[in-house]
């Protein structure tokens, strides 16, 4: 098995996702596409860590799917609130802040 | 009696004959395309529960890729926390946020070429930096599954500061979750 081939597969999942978040308007279709994005770099991790015979590769891979557990979960809960208020999950239409 | 199980599993590492390793290789290829058809329909569908349902394959078959790499209990915790947990998570965002159901129409940019063209100028960016970076290497065909046990005491030697460090940006997160989604 060569390294690159695991590698490669996570540069295209990799890339996909960010055509996902950069192409897509709905909110919680954008964080479905950040889902793609880490589980891209959880790939790499683990087959670094079993080309290195290193268990940090696989212990990093757990923290990264807590930390993408956290990230759904506050998420979420910011696009159902820009919901409440604006009767959309269209991210366009969120742009107070825009001069 | 932990430490001779232990060495017990660590004992004549035998390489994978040429057969096994083809198989593997199968295997992998397989998935890897299930994986990536899945993920390319995931970005492009016009239906939000189709995409979350494609979201779903592409999360299992990473699962996959986890176990042919010896991560057990990563595949493990993959499937119990991203398909049990974060699906069911993003499947209510669909229903909370009243997605319609059947396709709709309004999902994308008008300017997808844009988002295309940088995501093909990034993967060719990586692919040459992994191909001249990695090249041939491969991985050494005698390398064992890494042990559950191996990564707990891992986990609560090396790595106890990040993991507390996560214990603590879970709390941070239920309550904000909370805090932040709750009507007043």
């Amino acid at each position: 098995m060569f390294l690159n081939q695991f590698l490669f597969l996570s540069a295209v999942l990799f890339c996909i996702g960010v055509y996902g978040v950069l192409t897509r308007k709905n909110g919680v279709l954008v964080l479905m596409s950040i889902e793609l994005i880490l589980n891209a770099v959880n790939i790499n991790m683990v087959a670094f860590g079993a080309f290195n015979a290193d268990l940090g590769g696989q212990v990093f891979a757990l923290f990264i799917i807590a930390v993408a557990a956290a990230e759904v979960g506050v998420g979420l809960a910011i696009v159902l609130l820009i919901y409440r208020n604006r009767r959309s999950i269209d991210i366009t239409e969120a742009d107070l802040m825009k001069g | 009696m932990m430490a001779s199980l232990l060495t017990f599993a660590q004992e004549t590492p035998v390489p994978l004959t040429s057969t096994e390793q083809w198989v593997i290789n199968t295997f992998f290829y397989v998935i890897a395309l299930v994986t990536v058809v899945a993920a390319l329909k995931m970005v492009t569908t016009n239906n939000v529960v189709h995409a979350a349902l494609y979201l779903l394959i592409v999360l299992a078959a990473v699962a996959a890729v986890y176990i042919i790499l010896g991560a057990e209990f990563a595949a493990a915790t993959q499937v119990l926390v991203y398909i049990g947990a974060i699906m069911v998570l993003l499947l209510f965002g669909v229903m909370l946020t009243r997605a319609k159901i059947g396709s709709e129409d309004d999902l994308n940019y008008d300017q997808r070429w844009l988002g295309g063209l940088v995501s093909v100028v990034l993967f060719a960016v990586m692919g040459y930096s992994l191909w001249e970076g990695f090249g041939e290497t491969k991985l050494d065909p005698t390398f064992q599954p890494q042990r559950t046990g191996e990564v707990a005491e891992s986990i609560f030697t090396q790595y106890i500061v990040p993991f507390e460090a996560v214990s603590v940006l879970l709390l941070a997160a239920l309550i904000g979750a909370v805090v932040v989604a709750r009507r007043d």
